[in-house]
Formats: C-alpha cells, structure tokens, sequence
C-alpha cells in the first residue's frame, strides 16, 4: 500500500528531490512543484514557460502538438509532415486515433507522408518540392479532401513561403490546402502547436467558409469537441449523447473528417473534452459565431452523470428526463456492477498521474470512484488556467501537483511515495516497471481503450486492475519491499 | 482472472463491433462526413492495384510515403546508448528528443535516457551556446553520467552551432571539468538516414576517446556493451536494485 503523506512531510520530500539540482535550476523547479490541501485556490504551480536545458523533461515540441494532437486525426485530408524525415517517423501511428475507412483511399490518419528534406533543400528552399509534392498526392489520392502542410523546424529558419504554396495549389487542384507553421523550436512545449493548429483551422477553414454535407438542422445539435478518439473514446462519448436525444454533426477531431468540422458553425454548442487543445477555436466561436461552449468529463461514473447532466440541463424537458431515466435505470447499474466488483481489489490504493491536456485532472475522479488516491497529478503543458481547473478536482490533503516534471523528479516521487500505480507515458512506463512499482500509460491507454463514457470505465477499471493485482507482481518486489 | 469474465467487459477488440457501435457509426458516416460512398472507394482501391498506378507511383519525385528510416540523431542516440554510463545530449528543440525516446522505449521496452538543450525561438536567433552550458551542468547534476556524448539536431544545424567550440567554451569557464569525457557529432537530419547518424557518432566517440585516453588514460571508461538494460544512470535503478551492472545481467 503506497504511502499518504501530510503536507508538511510532502514539502519535505519536495525539498529532497530538488537538492539534486544545481542551483540556478533548483530554484527555477521549486517554483514548478505545490503540495496542494482541499479547497486551496491559490496554490499553483508556474507553468507554460521554457523547460531548463539537460534535465530530462517529458515535454514534445510545437509539431506534436499540431500533427500528432489537433489536425492528424482528421482523417480525409493528408498531413504532409515537411522537413526531414525523422518528425513524422517517430509520430506515425504513434497515438491510436482509431477512425474508420479504407486507409489510402479515402482515409490517411496512419501513412507517413513526408518531403524528406535534403541537403540541397536546406540551401535553396523547399518551396518547389512541395508544390510537386502536393501536386503529386492530389494524382495518387484522388479522394483525398484536402492536405494540411505541418511545418518542421527547418521550414521556419530558412524562411520558406509555404503560405505562397498552399494558396497556389489550392487553385491548382481544387482542394482545402491548410499551411500550418508549427515549428518545432516555437513555443516551450506541444502547447503552442495546438494553438497554431487550431488558429490555422480558424483562419484556413471557418474565415474561408468552406462548406460541409448538407445536415437537417435541429435544436440538439452540438459538437464533441477536443476529443481525439484515443482507442475509441470519442465513439465511447457519442453514443452516451446519441443516447439523451442530441445529434452529434462533429467529432473534432478524432475519426473527424473536413465535412464535419465544417459543420461545427452549425450546432448549437460545443462540448469541450480537452480544454487544453481546443479552447481557442471554442472561444473563436464564442465571438464569432455565438456559438457557446461547456466543459464536460466523461471519465468515471461520478463525473459522467454530473456532466450528462449539466449538457441536459441546456436542453429542453425531453432531453432532461431521457438523461435522468438513462442514468438511473441503464448506466447506474451497470457501473455499480463495475465499482463493486473492483472496488474492494483497490480501495485505498496510491496513484502518481503524470500526463498532458486534460487528463492529470479528469481521470482523479475515476481513480476514487474505484477507491484509489491520487497523490502526485502533473501536466507536461499545462497553462494557469489549467491549474485553477485541477484545484477543483483535488480533494485530498497534499497532493503534489508538479509543472513539466523532470524524469528524475518522476523517480525520486515514486522511491519517496512508493505508489501502488504510476499512471504516465511510454517514456516513464519503463523506468517505473523496473522499479518494481505497476504502471499503466495514460497516453494511450496502454494500447487499450475507450476509457471514455460508460464502456470506458469498466475497461478502465478492468486495466487498473490488472496493473497492480497482476499476478506477476509476485515474482518481482519493489525495493522497499523487499 | 475470473472476475473479468463474470463482467463481460469488451472492450475496444470487441466493443466496436457491436451492433449498436456498428450502427452509431455508418450513421456518422451518411450523415455528416461527406463520404463519397463504397462504390467509388472500391473503384479506386481497384485502380491502385493496376499497371496505370504503378507507373504513375514510380514517376514520384517530390513525397515520400511511409520511408523506412529516421534520422540521424536517433542513431547517434543508439550509438551512445551502447557506452557504459553516457548520457546521450541532443542539441537543438526538445520535440525531437521526446519522439527519440518514446520510439526507443517502444521498440525495447526499456527506459531510454536522453537530455536535450530545449532550445526556443530565441536560442533560433542568438544561438544555442547559454542552452548547451546549462544544459551540460544540469545532466552532470542530476543523472552522474561518466560521458556524455552530444548530438545536434536540424534546428542546430541549420542555425550552425558549432559543438566543439561550445564545449570548449564550457570547460574553459569551469562549468564542467576539464576531463569529463564530451565526444560529440555533427548529425543534421537532412542528410542520410538513423545509420548515417549512428556512424557519425561512433566515429566521434572513437576520434574523441583516442585522445582522450592518450591524455588521461584508459581507467575512466569501463566498456562498451550494446546490452540496452545496462545503462541507465550511475547510482540509479540497477545499482539501486542491486544488479551487478557489471555481469551484463540485468534480471
């Protein structure tokens, strides 16, 4: 059983997994790490500036964020990833959108297309090469919708026009051609990509007025939005939707096509999963369009009913009953199933979450529905307003929240916290299980999943417990152990 | 592992073949996404599998779809991956360092340590000399390794940061000490492939390390061992679980 601290000896152990920092870091990273007490408002971490150079951090780059995050789940448009090679290599496939169609026809979420830059590219710009390779795609794949260029760092330093292309081609082939500058070295972390990736949708798809399939509008219509579909969440979420009575037009953007997200000007809200990635198109609407935005969590049956609530309650009397009669009598049950079977495997059980967007606060609320305590949650990207969302969430006395955690820092709070769960990335996966000390990747749900909705809690609770009761636990001790 | 089945829990293997998923999503399809329909995907699934779009596939010039390779810094991590206790340091953006690690950490399913410089717009303008000093200490002070052995990424060469003057410049200032043991490479993305990059450090680390031995002796390097579980940190995991991280056993 992993250890509950009170604050004084949290800040304590804090202390002692800085003092291996040279001073000027030292001083920069306390500044990064809280031990936050239930209903603390001020407490927050700093957060969203530059990472200390050497120091091992977690965080990806502006292209993560555009490509791998925002715009590479749309699945009928290609995302050329131009530069070098390695950027879309490392990223293929690497974040398990699932979406549905025939890949290379119509569909081209899991393909690597690349301008794989060269030398000479470098020296005498790569403006022509991608003009011919979009001329080339559009000859290959002729179903494609639309391409997205997702600029890598060398586009921004050597000072290519890929604005100048894409407004050419676009004539030329007479398809959707979206330049996107998300360079790498811009920003301090995948954060910005996402705000890139996002302004180009604003100013390439909604100001231009590009138009998708004809829809019969209704009153409930809305929009699931920042929802990646992550091993199938964003399915998950829209049948529980599809269930109270609304009309989902767009998945945005996983298993997202350039139709729907043209259809987003249509709908009467938007329901926003990761506020993260996708608050500035939700505010954009807000303005532009009036169209509103909610914030909802569908992780966990405590935050599923309130937020399946807090969307009926937009809606008419209809939809309000057809919620409360879809809690009480199909989705209660069928959790509390869920709960009391697993429960009693892990009630009491420690969790350090170290994850990105929205999950370091979403998912504390499923681990305690199945009697868990988080101990650490910390974000990789997060901005302030992030951390005033989580302090909301946090309901246990000194809880460390830690701003772009450090893979030492990750490693002395599980030798000090001896949790009974590392939730984290593939990054971190590792280097807990050899400590001895169970994980599970929050990233992509350890290539399971949905965690979303009502099917994604039981499976979420299933791999919970398979993490920590499994029994090759038995065979290999954690140090303290031992 | 009974209780799972007691549940019936499917999940995404199963789950979305139910009829009711299966359902939800050919209605998305006909209603929202502007799907062209399975006929003519049929017919052009068929026409990529004909002579026509063969010619026309060999006739690409300008993208590549699906190339089997990485880049160049990746191999240079591989490379000084093999050397006992070196910490792989990637000049240039941080992006790139956490896809070298997540696709090393997938394929071995091993923790792989490597640093970078974090370098930002700023460090694009002015170069990346302040990130490079900073970055050496801080890895020095927190993960003790016994080399360190440094890499450049696109963004450092295209900007043109020179590595040996800016690791000279930070032993000349105390930073680090004289004799750590730096070897570094030249390893820009755009040209060759992981293997290229592999090379360029294997020759940097030997370059380096031959004079470096000639100066101060062969006690300082233990060996070289391409056994991935071997080198996470001295003092770190495997000293700390009490393997003999000199047997090549890790358990």
């Amino acid at each position: 059983m992993g250890i509950v601290v009170d604050k004084e000896t949290a800040l304590k152990l804090v202390e002692e997994v800085l003092s291996a920092y040279p001073t000027k870091a030292k001083k920069d990273r306390a500044k990064h790490i809280q031990v936050a007490d239930v209903g603390e408002t001020k407490c927050l971490p700093k957060s969203n500036v530059k990472t200390r150079p050497g120091v091992m951090t977690v965080r990806g780059c502006a292209y993560a964020g555009s490509k791998g995050v925002v715009w590479g789940p749309v699945k009928d448009m290609i995302h050329i990833s131009h530069g070098p090679v390695g950027c879309g290599y490392y990223s293929r496939a690497g974040r398990r959108n699932y979406y549905i169609g025939t890949t290379g026809v119509d569909t081209f979420v899991t393909p690597h297309f690349t301008t794989d830059f060269q030398e000479r590219d470098i020296v005498f710009g790569g403006d022509k090469k991608l003009t011919k390779a979009i001329q080339e795609l559009n000859v290959l794949f002729p179903l494609v919708k639309g391409i997205t260029i997702q600029s890598e760092c060398p586009i921004g330093l050597i000072g290519d026009d890929i604005e100048a292309v894409a407004r050419q081609t676009a004539k030329e082939i007479g398809k959707l051609v979206v330049p996107v500058r998300c360079e790498g070295f811009r920003g301090v972390s995948q954060s910005l990509g996402h705000h890139i990736a996002n302004d180009s949708m604003r100013d390439w798809v909604y100001e231009k007025k590009v138009e998708g399939q004809k829809i019969e509008p209704s009153p409930y219509d809305v929009a699931i939005w920042g929802d990646y579909n992550i091993g199938g969440d964003a399915w998950a979420s829209r049948k529980i939707l599809e269930a109270m009575g609304l009309n989902v037009v767009t998945q945005w953007s996983g298993d997202g096509t350039i139709s729907e997200i043209a259809n987003a000007v249509k709908v009467k809200y938007l329901l926003v999963h990761c506020y993260r990635s996708s608050n500035y198109l939700a505010r954009y609407f807000e303005e532009r369009f009036g169209i509103p935005w909610v914030e909802y969590n569908f992780f966990g049956p405590t935050q599923i009913f309130a937020s399946m609530r807090k969307i009926a309650d937009l809606f008419d009397e209809k939809i309000k009953e057809r919620t409360e009669e879809l809690i009480e009598k199909e989705y209660k049950p069928r959790l509390e199933k869920v709960i009391e079977k697993y429960r009693p495997r892990l009630e009491g059980k420690t969790v350090i979450l170290y994850v990105g967007g929205l999950r370091p606060r979403h998912i504390i609320t499923a681990f305690e529905d199945l009697g868990m305590n988080v101990v650490t949650t910390g974000y990789e990207f997060a901005h302030q307003d992030d951390y005033e969302r989580t302090l909301h969430y946090i309901d246990k006395n000194a809880t460390i929240i830690v701003d772009d955690a450090t893979a030492h820092e990750i490693e002395e709070l599980t030798k000090k916290l001896r949790p009974d769960l590392v939730a984290s990335g593939i990054k971190e996966k590792y280097q807990a299980q050899k400590m001895g000390v169970p994980f599970r990747q929050m990233h992509s749900w350890d290539y399971s999943g949905p965690y979303h909705g009502i099917e994604g809690f039981e499976i979420f609770a299933r791999d919970v417990d398979m993490a920590i009761n499994g029994n090759v636990w038995k065979f290999i001790k954690a140090p303290w152990e031992q | 592992m009974g209780i799972h089945h007691e549940l019936n829990i499917k999940d995404h293997l199963e789950c979305f073949r139910t009829d009711d998923f299966k359902q939800m999503i050919k209605n998305k399809r006909e209603k929202y996404e502007d799907w062209i329909g399975e006929d003519k995907v049929k017919e052009i699934a068929e026409w990529t599998k004909s002579w026509e779009y063969r010619e026309l596939n060999f006739k690409r010039e300008a993208i590549s779809i699906n190339p089997a390779k990485g880049c160049q810094p990746l191999g240079a991590l591989f490379c000084a991956l093999g050397f006992e206790k070196t910490m792989p340091f990637s000049h240039g953006s941080q992006g790139c360092v956490a896809y070298f690690r997540t696709h090393m950490a997938r394929h071995f399913k091993e923790p792989v340590p490597m640093v970078s410089t974090s370098m930002t717009e700023d460090a694009a303008v002015f170069g990346g000399q302040n990130n490079m000093h900073e970055g050496l200490q801080n890895t020095i002070a927190l993960y003790r390794p016994k080399m360190i052995a440094v890499n450049t990424t696109c963004m450092a060469e295209v900007i043109g940061d020179d590595l040996n003057s800016f690791i000279n410049n930070a032993k000349e200032k105390g930073l680090i000490p004289e004799d750590f043991p730096t070897p570094f490479a030249h390893t820009p993305s755009f040209v060759g492939s992981h293997i290229v990059g592999y090379d360029n450090q294997m020759v940097g680390i030997l370059r380096y390390m031959t004079e470096y031995f000639e100066k101060y002796g062969v006690d300082n390097i233990d060996k070289y061992d391409t056994e991935e579980g071997e080198f996470y940190k001295e003092g770190g995991l495997l000293n700390w679980l009490e393997v003999n991280s000199k047997g090549g056993q890790t358990a």
